[in-house]
């Protein structure tokens, strides 16, 4: 088989290009292959024939490899980047698809915030509807790049519509704090909403709701240093302008809604066609910052512990606390989300479980004495949106610890544990929900 | 004879744990023996064999671990799980049921449950 060592090589080469392909992937693969040409050159076929023949028989490269990534989605999930047709179909909705559908998203919200008068009024009516403004648009540039059937396209449409009019047709009371809930909870819902299209409406499948998780994350992540960047912009401008006399308050209106609108979509469009550069930042931001959230939230667990909770606690701390479980929540995800499926536990396992465990400590004293005051004061909208976010959170935890503890033990697979968060996450959206269409009538829009 | 390539990937993973449940093996093998078990009837994209073997072991069903025998090179041996097993089984239930159902409306055929009924 001497003669075919080049051919191999650089058939080896071109099946490694492949980014769903690791590099134990393409020993298995060359493997087969060298038994293949080794059985056919047996069988009496030249070495050059054998050699054509088993690459024949291995299959269509492209679509090998996109079987690939559709098995190790977590490797890569860049099914835009797969060669092949479906990559095209992709490719087409390049940036200026993208920039058209961030344009619209800005002029919307500056159409609305002219409306408004904001900042000069404050209308509630703003506030409340502005993740209206934006994420249909990210709903439309996936659900265009997806190449979605009309019906897709209606059931994308509906819940938007939906939640428009409920929360635009209930009669709020003036300072209403149902109101604020809806504006806080809104963003959450549409944002579980734009997952449909995302999906390309395979709702249920887990690996595709993974992907989601892990877009979540990066586009997070593109968006802080798109704000960052736009920070920095906004301030040197106003540090050249300044002596000109031109006033920067009012450039900063019309230029700050605009970008944070147009950048929802520009990081969505960056996250789709960029993975490959920032698939690396988020594990190693995951990879740093669970143990230092893990020191912390034994540090804080343990002078709790000692100390009581005493006064300490109000509404806020609950807040806090809601934020807390929130980012621990998002560790477990993401460091989940970035992991290899079938490696066997290691140490960041342990430290998350750590980091898990002290939380859930902590809520549980907090979530006590918040109950307690309940059984007091009785219940509040702001009260009731608290606790439930917490224990939606707390079942979320425990039951991720329950299966780490497990899976640490060798008695679970670390796909059951993905299957659990994956499973969970329409509990989010649900509650998220009931917040903004169940809360309000419930407490009569106070 | 040609299948429908619907049903070859409905059966591959069936095939799979059943030739898993015989012993280990590596990708190579298994596949030499899907092929000679279905007097090459069976034809697979000999890629496609290594993303469904991923996708058992991910979801637990078998076991993998790299080897180098004596004589050759590194690679890949597949072990099946008791969790592989018992799909597995689940799986026979499910392939008994059918053929049975297609046993019932295709009179005539009777080497087809009796083929079912030693799964």
């Amino acid at each position: 088989m001497e003669s075919l060592e080049p051919q191999i090589a650089e058939w080896r080469a071109y099946v490694a290009g492949s980014p769903a392909v690791n590099g134990q992937d393409v020993d298995e693969l060359e493997d087969h292959l060298r038994h293949q040409i080794a059985d056919l050159t047996e069988a009496g076929l030249t070495p050059d024939e054998g050699f054509l023949v088993a690459v024949k028989r291995m299959g269509d490269l492209n679509t090998v490899s996109r079987e690939f990534a559709r098995e190790h989605s977590g490797r890569l999930w860049k099914q835009l980047v797969l060669a092949g047709d479906e990559g095209q179909a992709h490719a087409a909705s390049g940036w200026v698809e993208a920039f058209a559908f961030a344009a619209a998203a800005a002029v919307t919200i500056q159409v609305a915030r002219l409306a408004a008068d904001f900042p000069d009024e404050e209308p509630t009516w703003f506030a409340r509807n502005v993740s209206l403004f934006v994420l249909p648009f990210l709903a439309a540039y996936f659900a265009r790049g997806r190449q979605l059937d009309p019906r897709a396209w209606v059931l994308t449409a509906a819940p938007f519509v939906l939640l428009a009019l409920v929360i635009n047709l209930y009669p709020y009371d003036a300072d209403s704090s149902t109101e604020e809930l809806v504006a806080l909870h809104l963003p959450v819902v549409l944002w579980f909403v734009v997952a449909y299209p995302y999906m390309g409406g395979t709702i249920r499948s887990h690996q595709r709701r993974m992907d989601y998780v892990r877009f979540t994350g990066e586009w997070f992540i593109y968006y802080v240093l798109i704000a960052l960047g736009g920070g920095v912009l906004m301030g040197l401008t106003a540090g050249i302008l300044e002596p000109t006399g031109v006033d920067i308050d009012r450039v900063a209106e019309w230029v700050l809604p605009s970008g944070a609108a147009g950048a929802v979509v520009v990081a969505a469009w960056l996250v789709e066609s960029k993975q490959r550069v920032i698939e690396n930042m988020a594990p190693v931001l995951t990879m740093l910052f669970t143990p230092l959230f893990a020191v912390m939230l034994v540090c804080s667990a343990v002078v709790y512990a000692v100390t009581g909770l005493g006064d300490a606690f109000d509404r806020d701390l609950v807040s806090v606390f809601d934020a807390l479980l929130v980012v621990v929540l998002a560790l477990v995800l993401y460091g989940m989300s970035a992991r290899e499926p079938s490696a066997s536990p290691e140490w960041m396992d342990r430290i998350q479980l750590v980091a898990v465990v002290s939380a859930l400590l902590l809520d549980l004293m907090v979530l006590g004495a918040m109950i307690a005051r309940i059984g007091d004061l009785g219940f509040t909208p702001n009260r009731t949106a608290a606790v439930g976010l917490n224990l939606v959170l707390l079942v979320n935890l425990v039951g991720a610890a329950w299966l780490s503890v497990r899976f640490l033990r060798g008695q679970a697979r670390f796909h059951q544990l993905e299957r659990w968060q994956t499973t969970y996450l329409p509990v989010f959206a649900l509650w998220a929900a009931a917040v903004v269409v169940i809360l309000p009538p419930l407490f009569g829009f106070d | 004879m040609h299948i429908d390539k619907d049903l070859v990937a409905a059966s591959a993973t069936p095939l799979v744990l059943a030739i898993l449940a015989d012993s280990e093996s590596y990708g190579y093998a298994i596949l030499k023996r899907v092929r000679a078990l279905s007097e090459g009837d069976l034809q697979w994209t000999d890629g496609m064999l290594y993303p469904l073997l991923h996708r058992l072991r991910r979801l637990g069903y078998v076991t993998t671990e790299w080897r180098t025998p004596p004589e050759g090179r590194r690679r890949q041996y597949y072990m099946i799980t008791d969790e592989g097993r018992q799909a597995l089984a689940d799986q026979q239930r499910q392939w008994v049921a059918v053929t049975r159902a297609l046993n019932d409306v295709w009179p005539g055929s009777g080497g087809l449950l009796a083929a079912a009924g030693e799964a």
